[in-house]
């Protein structure tokens, strides 16, 4: 199954278990969504379950908070990251706010769903990678799934969660996982254990990372498309790296990246989103908090660079496997 | 009445396999709508937002009092730009299909919207289109090649490699950079109007929006700043029926025109058949000489249909009537400039096949040009070090480092 159809599943089976919860976005309805996630959703459970909407971020979001103060469990649906701050207001100031502020008389269990990452030759506006900007935030969760198997486990897991979830989904791997090179025939996930996803509910928990692949040489932490490219850089350069996906940004799972970092005493961050301030700056500063004389070498960083993600330049730009190998050698000697 | 409240939800006209239907577009003949003076009250003319204004009729011919008397070289100057854009979005269309660009956007059936208010307008006017209105490119004299270039994002690109295909700018010609980012460029164009009148000067200017993005609160910010300052601002907004999938019921189109949010705010709302070349230039320069005279803002629904899919990742047989766009009741706006010209014995059959053949010639000649200067999949690129640059104005210590890192990486 492709991560389209997982994350697809999971939205069928809890508008079946919960009457509460309801879809709502711009073309999710009768279209089905312009990546297809949504796809006989409204066919299915009908036109007040599942809803199209105006072109509104900040609409959709602040409708959706409504919604939720009022009983249901709203999915949003943003069409692209890059449209979501319309949005930033009610998602900063209410949305992650508002149990805080009421002293929990409020709450609003609202899942924003929303297609993150390049790759796809969109741009500056289909590319961004925005979770550091909502990780900054208190009171709002953010996860982010590497593999179909994580998209319906985490989204079944975020819809039900009380508090309110940003969930982005890494568009370049809802056909198949990616690893970097744009020359390469792509791969579907039937090739990929990540790509088999169980019939009926499951949950992959928020708040917890997933070692991908056990090692000892080097602890690499990553999340999104980036877990499949640095796993596939590691192999490339035959080094026994510890891959860590970290699947949940807030909360994060610093026991598992300690216990890692603790083990491997060398440690490589990898995301796609710009560097400066990116979420990677704190992945480092908790990580050395709790490592620092376990580390054998300084926390390398692999990113994007701080400029848009351009057009013209999009394999240039986005952090592929010789960026991994090249920080993966510096991290390995050691300095 | 039922007993408890309900929730609507806005249904299609017609959807794949049924019948297209246009009843709900409330029509007005051609010349029966009054044209009022352009210093009336917004108030005294609301009717100017339900009612439908046209000048060409069915026999061709310009009626009424918004008939704006052109000459016909203006005629035949539009009838050129209009053609011009067609040919263009089919050509760079098939361009994309073979792999040359990434993407496009085409404007077919919507050519007057563009057309006719760039020529309605003065040359210093500042335009802040969205990515629909090629025209306006046309008509401030942009050349293709320039246009291709950014379309190919190769080394004469004007966006140096940033940009999605479609999104020009052009200094010379007053146009503001095209966003991805929908509905932003209302209220800044409402902005850069408030500045003329700070500074004394009298170009005016004017912004496009779709009538889907309308829903977003840029568009009230909009709005709202153009009446509070009285902002010499023309705001159009493209009602071409669809935004992707959703039809225009869904931006609120449902209950009353678009046109009539101008009202709703204090500032006169036109609504405009947009596929009739004489009727948007008449409205346009109806609200260009209100906004030259401090009269303030004005609201226009150019009613239009986009006939070709939202962009080449679409497919608009999935939601709408295949046959859809052969139905539309105001026609195609090419063809009824056309026919209204013939129908002066000022244009032919033959003198529009022969320029079609021309604008076809000029297009494949400046495409063999743009693309001796790069295309995605072959020729020169762009200097990658470019990326790095503007993204201030001065280079940062830490951009010039990672520009190092990629040198290295590349090798
Ligand atoms: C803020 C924002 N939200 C969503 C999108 C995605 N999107 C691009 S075009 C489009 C439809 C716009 O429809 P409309 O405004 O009617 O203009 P049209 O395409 O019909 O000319 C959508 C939803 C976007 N570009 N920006």
């Amino acid at each position: 199954m492709n991560m389209i159809q997982a994350l697809n599943a999971a939205m069928d089976l809890m508008l079946g278990r919960d009457p509460a919860v309801v879809v709502l976005g711009q073309d999710v309805g009768y279209f089905g969504g312009v990546f297809r996630v949504t796809d006989g959703l409204q066919r299915k459970h009908g036109q007040h379950r599942v809803l199209d909407t105006p072109i509104s971020e900040g609409g959709i979001v602040a409708a959706a908070i409504g919604m939720a103060v009022n009983g249901l469990r709203p999915v949003a649906e943003i069409q692209f990251a890059d449209y979501i701050y319309p949005a930033y207001d009610q998602i900063v100031s209410e949305l992650a706010r508002l149990r805080y502020r009421s002293a929990g008389a409020f709450a609003a269990p609202v899942t924003i769903r929303t297609p993150c990452g390049g790759g796809i030759r969109g741009g500056q506006t289909h590319s961004q990678s925005p979770e550091a900007i909502f990780a900054h935030v208190c009171g709002i969760k953010v996860v982010m799934p590497a593999t179909p198997y994580d998209a319906k486990g985490l989204l079944i897991a975020a819809i039900e969660d009380d508090d309110p979830v940003i969930f982005l989904e890494p568009k370049r791997l809802y056909n198949g996982p990616f690893d970097g090179d744009p020359n390469k025939p792509a791969v579907p996930w039937s090739t990929h254990p990540g790509g088999e996803v169980p019939d009926g509910y499951y949950t992959v928990p928020i708040g917890r990372a997933e070692i991908v692949r056990p090692g000892a040489a080097v602890t690499i932490v990553s999340y999104g498309t980036m877990v499949h490219v640095a796993e596939a850089a590691a192999r490339s350069l035959g080094v026994d790296a510890e891959i860590i996906d970290v699947r949940s940004i807030v909360p994060l799972d610093v026991e598992t990246l300690a216990a890692s970092v603790a083990k491997t005493g060398r440690c490589l961050i990898a995301h796609e989103a710009t560097r400066f301030a990116g979420f990677g700056a704190e992945l480092i500063a908790t990580i050395q908090e709790r490592c620092f004389f376990n580390l054998e070498a300084p926390i390398e960083r692999v990113a994007g660079w701080d400029t848009p993600y351009p057009h013209a330049f999009e394999w240039e730009y986005f952090p592929g496997q010789a960026r991994v190998v090249a920080a993966l050698k510096r991290v390995l000697e050691g300095r | 009445m039922p007993r408890r409240s309900r929730l609507h939800v806005p249904r299609a006209p017609a959807r794949p396999g049924e019948a297209p239907d246009f009843s709900y577009v409330r029509l007005s003949a051609a010349g029966a709508v009054a044209r009022p003076d352009v210093g009336s009250p917004a108030a005294d003319i609301e009717n100017l937002s339900v009612e439908l204004i046209r000048v060409l009729d069915d026999q061709h011919r310009a009626v009424g009092a918004w008939n704006p008397h052109l000459d016909v070289d203006t005629l035949q100057v539009g009838l050129r730009h209009m053609l011009l854009t067609r040919v263009f979005d089919d050509r760079m269309v098939r361009t994309q299909r073979q792999g040359k660009i990434s993407f496009y956007m085409k404007s077919t059936g919507e050519e007057a919207v563009a057309v006719a208010a760039g020529l309605a307008l003065r040359p210093n006017d500042m335009l802040f289109p969205s990515y629909r209105q090629q025209g306006l490119q046309f008509v401030r004299g942009a050349r293709l090649v320039d246009l291709m270039c950014q379309l190919l994002s190769n080394t004469h690109d004007m966006c140096k490699g940033r940009q999605l295909p479609v999104m020009y700018h052009s200094v010379p010609g007053r146009l503001f950079s095209i966003s991805g980012n929908l509905a932003t460029q209302f209220p800044q164009a409402v902005g850069w109007a408030m500045a003329a009148a700070i500074k004394g000067e009298d170009d005016l200017a004017a912004s496009w929006i779709g009538e889907g993005s309308s829903a977003e609160a840029d568009f009230h910010h909009a709005l709202l700043f153009a009446s509070v300052y009285g902002a010499p601002v023309i705001l159009n907004v493209v009602n071409n029926q669809w935004a992707i999938s959703t039809f225009q019921g869904y931006a609120g189109g449902e209950q009353r025109s678009f046109a009539a949010r101008g009202p709703a705010y204090g500032m006169p709302g036109l609504r405009v058949d947009g596929n009739d070349f004489l009727a948007v230039y008449a409205a346009t320069a109806w609200a260009a000489e209100r906004a030259r005279k401090g009269a303030g803002a004005t609201l226009i629904e150019l009613v239009t249909y986009r006939a070709a899919a939202h962009s080449t990742s679409d497919d608009p047989t999935r939601y709408r009537p295949k046959e859809d766009y052969e139905r539309w009741p105001l026609g195609d706006p090419v063809e009824r400039l056309k026919q209204h010209l013939i129908a002066q014995g000022e244009w032919s059959e033959q003198r529009h096949a022969a320029l079609s053949t021309e604008l076809e010639q000029q297009v494949a000649a400046a495409w063999t040009e743009a693309a001796s200067y790069g295309t995605l999949t072959e020729g020169p690129r762009l200097d990658r070090d470019l990326m790095f640059e503007d993204v201030f104005k001065e280079l940062p210590g830490h951009l010039a480092e990672q520009r190092e890192q990629l040198r290295r990486e590349r090798g």
